[in-house]
């Protein structure tokens, strides 16, 4: 399986990385490698297999619906990039 | 004190023959005298350690020790320690001091453990050499100029140079196993769920696990005991009693049946290293082992199938880095999207935006059924083959590298050839089960580790087999020429 520029591009802007013109190509060329290391699965037949989420087939544990954790809001302020007022800041969403 | 182990510093406390406090400043001059050799630290906590060192020291006093208390330990640079800066060896959490301990090193706290430091390891633990850290390679204290293994490499290498006695590692795909075949420890892998993912930074979650890097058997049965514990925090952890590791290390082997699979013997093996695999798995025959073939036909599946889980979740697990809450933010974002895109592009190193893509590429709309419920689906082939066999054997061997530590820099311009090198660990952490390396001997100076592996929640019969042949041999016990 190739990708092609445009493909990386889309890729890219969905993860959420900028990714420079000049990097481009070398993105198509060792992520192409990686899924040509893995198409060779498309090989198998894995009809009526059931996919394995959990290695142990384990369902999600629940807890009962009650406060455990205390609040750290100053500790994980603290260690934000920027704050305001109690907030995390972020730049301006709304024009 | 370089080249002791868990137990004898556990003594030497318990004796008095010396306090925690004068093991730890010895330990801690030790690494700031010797670890500019290796690079297998990222922070050391010296203040913090000595204040544990105290309170270690205390508990020894009144008679309140446990096994580990006041005993110097490392935590791989994944784990959340509290107050303690947590890297994962990426720029992007270059500063980040974590508000909270990880279960493990809490647990580790509660036992009187005492934390010297964070060892270096691969970006986010995606590497099998320790050449994609933010913070340099590390080397392996065996050769030099040859890789560690990774991701846990720092804290493999710290232990082999004798800077630490134990070190803890995470393993996705072999993350332990490696870098302890590369560097002549033993390293365990549990079973999925058996030790607590609680603030440990998350690579691929239904994967991950957490476990010990030690010299000996015995002192990765003394780990597992503070490590293995159920968490309500976790909530793939397992809800069941632990065994105490120690007490079956040394229980006879007779009978044992010991299953070869024909898959681990094929081409690509090294016949230098398959020599001395079998020579170490030999050695059981004299404790009254037998060996039987088994086969894993599905085994070489591991590859596309791990490729396509752990960067998938990967993809997930990473977009939590966005600059807003915690870690690096670029500067002078114009917007959110320009925040996010460039945060990433200049807090990620290389290795990790390939399988960032990788992943995003594999759930994007259209892609997921024939990607990843595919990997999943052959992720059960595996399993079956595994469930299968250990209906015939008790544990199954076998070499955990295709050949000993390669040379810095020689596999990094393709990706691809890196990947191939983990075909033996990844399908044990597809299948869950547990795994750990001990030292098999040595090919041209350089340490070979023998695979063991064991059905779900059978950690003790492994330690034990592999306790049983560091009783017998004294590969183990041998140190690099480089201390």
């Amino acid at each position: 399986m190739a990708l092609d520029n445009a493909d990386i591009l889309n890729i890219a802007k969905l993860a959420r990385l900028q990714v420079d013109a000049s990097q481009v190509d070398n993105y198509a060329s060792s992520i192409s490698s990686i899924l040509n290391l893995v198409d060779s699965m498309q090989q198998v037949d894995t009809d009526g297999i059931e996919p394995l989420a959990n290695p142990l087939d384990a369902q999600q544990r629940l807890r009962a619906d009650q406060v455990t954790a205390s609040n750290k809001r100053d500790e994980y302020l603290a260690i934000a990039p920027k704050t305001e007022a109690g907030l995390f800041l972020v730049p301006k969403v709304i024009e | 004190m370089p080249y002791t182990t868990i137990a004898q510093l556990s003594q030497g406390l318990k004796n008095g023959t010396f306090s925690s406090r004068e093991l730890t400043q010895d330990v801690i001059a030790d690494i700031k005298a010797r670890d500019h050799l290796y690079n297998s630290f990222i922070t050391l906590s010296e203040e913090q350690a000595l204040a544990q060192a105290d309170v270690a020291d205390q508990r020894i006093a009144a008679g309140e020790a446990a096994p580990m208390t006041g005993v110097p330990i490392a935590h791989k640079d994944l784990f959340c320690t509290q107050g303690v800066r947590t890297t994962a060896a990426s720029k992007i959490l270059e500063n980040f001091v974590p508000p909270y301990n990880s279960t493990v090193s809490q647990l580790f706290v509660d036992a009187g453990a005492v934390s010297v430091g964070k060892t270096n390891l691969d970006e986010f633990a995606m590497g099998s050499s320790n050449e994609h850290s933010f913070f340099g390679t590390v080397k392996n204290p065996w050769k030099l100029d040859a890789v560690p293994g990774g991701s846990s490499g720092g804290s493999a290498a710290a232990v082999a140079a004798g800077l630490i006695t134990g070190a803890t590692g995470t393993d996705t795909g072999g993350s332990i196993r490696q870098p302890a075949a590369f560097c002549n420890l033993t390293g365990i892998k549990p079973t999925y769920g058996r030790v607590s993912r609680f603030g440990i930074i998350a690579y691929a979650s239904s994967l991950d696990q957490a476990g010990p890097m030690t010299r000996t058997a015995e002192d990765a049965a003394m780990m597992m005991n503070v490590m293995a514990q159920f968490d309500p925090q976790d909530s793939t952890s397992m809800q069941m009693a632990t065994p105490d590791y120690t007490t079956s290390l040394n229980d006879s082997l007779a009978g044992l049946k010991i299953g070869l699979p024909k898959e681990f013997f094929e081409a690509g093996l090294n016949p230098q290293v398959a020599a001395a695999t079998m020579n170490a798995i030999k050695q059981y025959e004299a404790m009254g082992a037998e060996l039987v073939d088994i086969s894993l036909p599905n085994l070489q599946l591991c590859i596309p199938a791990y490729y396509v889980i752990a960067p998938s979740e990967a993809s997930s697990n990473l977009s939590r880095y966005d600059g807003a809450r915690y870690g690096y933010r670029c500067q002078d974002p114009v917007d959110l999207m320009d925040m996010y895109c460039r945060t990433r592009a200049e807090g990620f190193g290389e290795e990790v935006k390939n399988r960032i893509m990788v992943g995003t590429y594999a759930l994007s709309e259209g892609f997921y059924d024939a990607y990843y419920l595919k990997a999943q689906r052959i992720r059960r082939l595996i399993k079956n083959d595994f469930v299968k066999a250990f209906q015939q054997v008790d544990v199954i061997m076998g070499p955990v590298t295709p050949s000993p530590a390669f040379d810095i820099g020689s596999k990094t311009s393709d990706p691809v050839a890196m990947y191939l090198e983990d075909i033996y660990t990844l399908a044990i952490n597809l299948a869950g089960i547990p795994a750990l390396s001990t030292p098999a001997g040595f090919v041209d100076g350089l340490p070979v580790g023998l695979h063991i592996m064991g059905d779900y929640f059978s950690e003790a019969k492994l330690l034990n087999v592999a306790h049983q042949l560091q009783q017998a041999t004294d590969w183990h016990m041998q140190t690099p020429n480089s201390i």
